[in-house]
């Protein structure tokens, strides 16, 4: 097959498009022709001072114009419904319709977070035993679903360890080790929590160096933030010494759950001596990135950290559940509801899909899948650490730069041949990186269709057609971006 | 890719120019190549003492956003306002325009750094 064949099978990118005007350049009609609800009577003389002393810019528009130009926004853009979409270390995987069904029941959909409990026992029930599940995937038993995403998962896990250090006495413990090849937000929530980060440097194989890890352990020690496997992909093989090294020196180990998908139903976060894990309900049980929407981030925690999780907890008593508010040890509320509630059903309905017997699956086939895509790209990309990789693979421009094409021209072509690029420039351990994450649920097809424009790309490069590469995107509607420009001056408002 | 000779240099890709007790912080050409167009410097306050080694400023690219650190200690008596505008350039002019910031050497304070020849060789290991 060629690629020609393959890019306009999978291809979200072309067709019908045009140039699409702001609504407000778009409007004709006068504003006051906009059939809104109106207002009877005058306004209460409360609310006068707030009263709008010119009118509101509406723009005028009919319904069909409204909806077709947000439909045709839509359509400039690449989701997992419209195509494969590997992007590294975010573990966009497929959302089924099954899920949507099972949000949208009236009895989940049509609830109140303040309603009251004997009113929303089935709800109550379901989170309940999705806390069960949890605790049981990630070897860490107590669970709160409240974090609204992972980088929230990660300050309420810091938050949880800090605490847990003061009733220690040990306010002087604010040292947070976080290695080079960490995701962004982990510096990010230590800081946010009111420690600092010290950076780790990685081994010549990407992993923790249990030297330098000693070199930085000491009394002052909060915490080690990692993620296993980290995201070079690599598994961190030394995992049980690094933990029994940072609690010798009286430290924790927060786990960051990002890529928990690589270990779901296989191994466990817990056993391994993780003593705190964030896991990214969004990414590892469906609806990536949230739908677009809220994503959600319940945190797993061991015995000794259980007295300080959020409050309010679920609890069971007899066949009733309750939400309990106080609790002296927690660290209080960290959400206004208790989670996210529409991310968390769909997570519970994708772990109910497998069961606990085919769990496993979700982490063989992730990583079959990314190996796979290694093997049939890493004789025409550079390969930065040799192995197998785990449920993401990790390669680099090294060889195509020397024709001077660089990893966002491979990326902006990508776009051309019907893919979202994969994960550019991260981790920033290696020069020129490409993080590809394909999940468990591409089949060979796709990923064969994905390796050829790879190839592709690699034989453009080889064959001297870098200026068509410097160029690409040439499809989609916006071609290249001035991404530069887009930071140092953006326009952020409309000019009328 | 430049390398100027009488200029000191760091494993961490910072240069240094250092005028009797006055010594000039930025990042090499490798550095800015590599980090890709700068987009944003955060600069440090005039008057903060720094020691060898400490991250004293912020390079944000269209990339990644790195920790810049001081190659030897001292007091910052002048930053590069310029950059505060027009980061572009670090790009454009790494050991000119492009300078961060400046700094009294108070005390014998330094990491290890390398000349221009033996950060070439450094740089092609």
């Amino acid at each position: 097959m060629s690629i020609s064949d393959t890019t306009f099978k999978y291809s979200g990118t072309v067709g019908m498009q045009h140039e699409e005007p702001v609504l407000f350049e778009h409007a004709h009609e006068a504003p006051e022709s906009i059939n809104l609800p109106g207002v009877d009577g005058d306004i209460s003389p409360e609310l006068s001072a707030f009263a709008r002393k010119t009118p509101a810019s509406i723009p005028g528009l009919s319904e069909p114009e409204a909806v077709r130009h947000f439909v045709r926004l839509s359509q400039w853009n690449h989701g997992i419904e419209t195509g494969f979409y590997p992007l590294g270390s975010c573990t966009m995987k497929y959302n089924p319709r099954v899920n949507e069904q099972v949000v949208r029941l009236p009895g989940l959909a049509h609830i109140h977070p303040d309603q009251p409990e004997e009113t929303t026992q089935g709800v109550l029930e379901l989170m309940y035993e999705l806390q069960g599940w949890l605790g049981e995937i990630s070897g860490l038993p107590y669970v709160t679903l409240q974090p609204a995403a992972g980088a929230h998962g990660e300050l309420v896990g810091l938050m949880m360890i800090r605490a847990a250090l003061d009733a220690r006495g040990q306010q002087h413990r604010r040292k947070v080790l976080v290695p080079d090849s960490a995701h962004g937000t982990n510096p990010a929530s230590a800081t946010l929590c009111g420690m600092h980060t010290v950076e780790l440097k990685s081994g010549a194989d990407g992993r923790i160096d249990l030297e330098e890890l000693k070199r930085h352990l000491d009394d002052e020690t909060a915490a080690l933030m990692m993620t296993n496997p980290n995201t070079a992909g690599a598994f961190e093989s030394d995992i049980k010494e690094i933990c029994r090294l940072v609690h010798e020196a009286g430290a924790l180990v927060y786990g960051d759950g990002a890529n928990l998908n690589a270990l779901v139903g296989v191994a466990r976060p817990g056993d391994m001596g993780i003593d705190c894990l964030h896991i990214n309900v969004h990414k590892t049980f469906s609806t990536p990135h949230g739908g677009g929407g809220p994503g959600g981030g319940p945190v797993a925690v061991n015995e000794a950290l259980a007295p300080y999780l959020p409050v309010p907890r679920i609890e069971k008593h007899g066949d009733t559940y309750s939400l309990v508010h106080s609790c002296e040890t927690s660290v209080g509320p960290v959400l206004g509801a208790p989670g996210q509630i529409g991310v968390l059903l769909r997570a519970s309905a994708y772990i109910a899909a497998f069961g606990r017997q085919h769990l496993h699956r979700i982490a063989e086939d992730a990583v079959l899948n990314a190996n796979y895509v290694l093997n049939r790209l890493k004789g025409r990309y550079h390969v930065p650490f040799d192995g197998l990789c785990k449920h993401e693979c990790l390669l680099t421009d090294e060889w195509q730069e020397k024709h001077g094409v660089k990893t966002i021209d491979i990326a902006k072509r990508l776009i051309d041949l019907g893919f979202h690029p994969m994960t550019v420039y991260f981790p920033l351990i290696v020069h020129g990186a490409m993080l590809i994450e394909p999940t468990e649920t591409e089949s060979r097809e796709t990923l064969d269709a994905f390796c050829d424009a790879m190839i592709d790309i690699a034989d453009a490069c080889e064959a001297g057609d870098t200026a068509m590469l410097h160029d690409a995107p040439l499809k989609p509607f916006r071609r290249r971006l001035d991404e530069t420009q887009a930071a140092r001056k953006p326009v952020l408002v409309w000019p009328k | 890719m430049t390398i100027p000779a009488g200029l000191k240099y760091t494993k961490e890709h910072e240069w240094v120019r250092i005028d009797g007790d006055t010594a000039t912080f930025g990042i090499t050409d490798h550095a800015q190549e590599a980090l890709g167009d700068i987009v944003f410097v955060e600069l440090p306050e005039v008057g903060r003492v720094l020691t060898a080694g400490e991250a004293y400023a912020v390079v944000e690219s269209v990339k990644a956003v790195s920790d810049v650190y001081a190659p030897v200690g001292g007091e910052v008596i002048e930053v590069n306002d310029l950059l505060d505008g027009e980061p572009e350039n670090v790009n454009s002019d790494a050991y000119g325009a492009g300078w961060i910031a400046r700094v009294k050497i108070t005390a014998d304070d330094s990491v290890e750094l390398m000349s221009d020849d033996e950060y070439n060789t450094f740089l092609e290991e």
